[in-house]
């Protein structure tokens, strides 16, 4: 998830990808499942509220024009499972929808905005332990900018973005947000 | 900083929502196979009942369970309590247990704010009932319910501000009412208008000052109502008559089939359990299309998760009042 809000004044960041940019990686990752999925039977694409929702929506549409069928999509909301729930005040839950089928020895595709310390993953994962047994778990991430804290990788990325801690990624998408971006901001300036 | 749910009104609009938006996530957890989630892992939730109750107490029980807290039940019936323990007392054993969280009912009105407020203990009181004063969970899932039916929903979630302008009838006992008092209080923040129905001599002194309207004319009530809510006559905590015989308040304030018959076509039925059948709601009533008492005791479950995971969950409360 992209934790952190923008902050105030006219810093908006430095673009890394716009709405074409992301066009086209949700495309490559869309044929990238399919290909590794041998076809869109048994996937079930599970976004990661709130910006992996409107994500997972998109690569199922694409998966639906490639394929021809459509793919079940739903969200997870991993709020209750998160390490730092005790570290922070009580937050709002968001909305976990599993479809109607459920997950059972069906193949996951989790999918978030950005793969940061991977701590959401981990939260994602004992969520999915009690709402049943996937066949397999993959993860499809929009964009992966390293400092990892847990070993959990993803399997599909959008873009690999180095980055250093002070940075912060923020991801807008239409839908949640007015327009469709990556931007990095740098570090505090003077 | 501590805080607690003693009355409903402690809770302003956005918290309500809060609270309400949060059980709607949770509501959909008794679909799954594992009614489980880790939130309130290590933490202790006591349940002090020092009168009788099964639903409020099963109900919180499953709520604190379902959210893996730990639950310890303390009913005053075969505990040092029936040999004259003090509150005060019992409450300093609570606190050396280190509970987390206190959900007290007790027959005495104010008895939750006097735990909360003494020092006795360093936990959230949640209030399930004192005297004849305030239910603020019961009022919670009587919110709930009423979204789900009357409000609007935007992709499963509650949308805001939808009980606006609604008409709930409270009818039957106001008076000795802790549930109508907190719902009373609760609807108004929401934006709901409230009618209280009940003969003259069971509506408390002072009723003018509170957000609502009152009537003694059921019949004239009805067809106007979104939600009729029947409340039970609590002749336990009735010491002179209130009314003649019960047969004549159940002629004048009970819903029976021919006034089911006046209501809108969407207005539900209400009761907050326990209901006695054939003094204020006939059994063709309590068991039509239009009840929903037994969804409101499974609505329950989540409110009070919903207010358990809210005050114990994060590193501070984040609704309630605050200490």
């Amino acid at each position: 998830m992209c934790a952190q809000p923008a902050p105030a004044g006219p810093d908006t960041g430095r673009v890394v990808l716009d709405a074409r940019d992301i066009a086209r990686a949700l495309t490559r990752i869309s044929h990238e499942i399919l290909e590794r999925n041998k076809g869109a039977s048994d996937l079930v694409l599970l976004g990661i509220p709130s910006r992996g929702v409107p994500l997972a929506e998109r690569i199922a549409e694409r998966i639906a024009s490639v394929e021809g069928n459509a793919v079940p999509v739903g969200s997870l909301d991993v709020t209750m499972y998160r390490d730092d729930l005790r570290l922070k005040p009580a937050r709002a839950l968001m909305r976990t929808d599993i479809p109607a089928d459920g997950i059972d020895d069906k193949v996951v595709v989790l999918v978030d905005d950005v793969l940061f310390s991977g701590r959401t993953i981990r939260a994602a994962l004992d969520a999915l332990n009690d709402l049943g047994r996937p066949a397999a778990v993959r993860l499809a991430v929009l964009v992966d900018r390293g400092h990892r804290e847990l070993p959990i990788r993803a399997d599909f990325v959008g873009k690999n973005l180095p980055t250093s801690l002070v940075e912060q990624v923020r991801v807008t998408l239409d839908g949640v947000d007015d327009s469709d971006a990556v931007t990095i901001q740098g570090a505090a300036t003077p | 900083m501590k805080r607690h749910l003693l009355s409903a009104a402690d809770l302003g609009r956005d918290d309500a929502e809060l609270v309400l938006q949060t059980a709607a996530e949770l509501r959909e957890l008794a679909d799954r196979p594992i009614k489980k989630l880790p939130a309130l892992r290590g933490r202790t939730v006591v349940n002090l009942f020092f009168e009788d109750s099964t639903r409020t107490r099963i109900s919180f029980e499953a709520a604190a369970k379902r959210l893996s807290a730990d639950v310890i039940n303390f009913a005053a019936k075969g505990s040092s309590l029936s040999k004259g323990e003090s509150l005060k007392d019992t409450a300093l054993t609570l606190e050396a247990m280190g509970a987390d969280a206190v959900v007290v009912r007790h027959g005495a009105s104010g008895a939750p704010h006097r735990l909360a407020h003494s020092g006795w203990v360093r936990s959230s009181v949640v209030n399930a009932g004192d005297g004849t004063h305030e239910h603020p969970t019961q009022a919670l899932l009587d919110a709930f319910t009423l979204y789900r039916h009357l409000g609007s929903t935007d992709g499963g979630r509650l949308r805001p501000g939808s009980l606006e302008g609604r008409r709930i009838a409270v009818v039957g006992d106001v008076l000795h009412s802790r549930v109508a008092r907190s719902n009373a209080l609760l609807l108004r923040t929401l934006g709901a208008e409230v009618t209280l129905v009940a003969p003259p001599t069971l509506l408390p002194v002072g009723v003018g000052t509170w957000p609502v309207e009152t009537s003694y004319d059921l019949d004239a009530v009805l067809p106007k109502a979104d939600a009729v809510m029947m409340l039970r006559v609590q002749r336990e905590r009735m010491t002179g008559g209130f009314f003649p015989t019960p047969r004549e308040y159940s002629r004048r304030y009970g819903l029976d089939g021919r006034r089911m018959a006046t209501l809108q076509d969407h207005t539900i039925v209400m009761h907050p359990g326990p209901m006695v059948r054939g003094m204020e709601i006939t059994a063709d009533v309590a068991d039509s299309d239009r009840s929903v008492i037994v969804e409101q005791v499974t609505n329950g479950v989540a409110v009070r998760m919903a207010v358990l995971y809210l005050l114990l969950g994060g590193s501070e409360p984040a609704v309630g009042g605050e200490e």
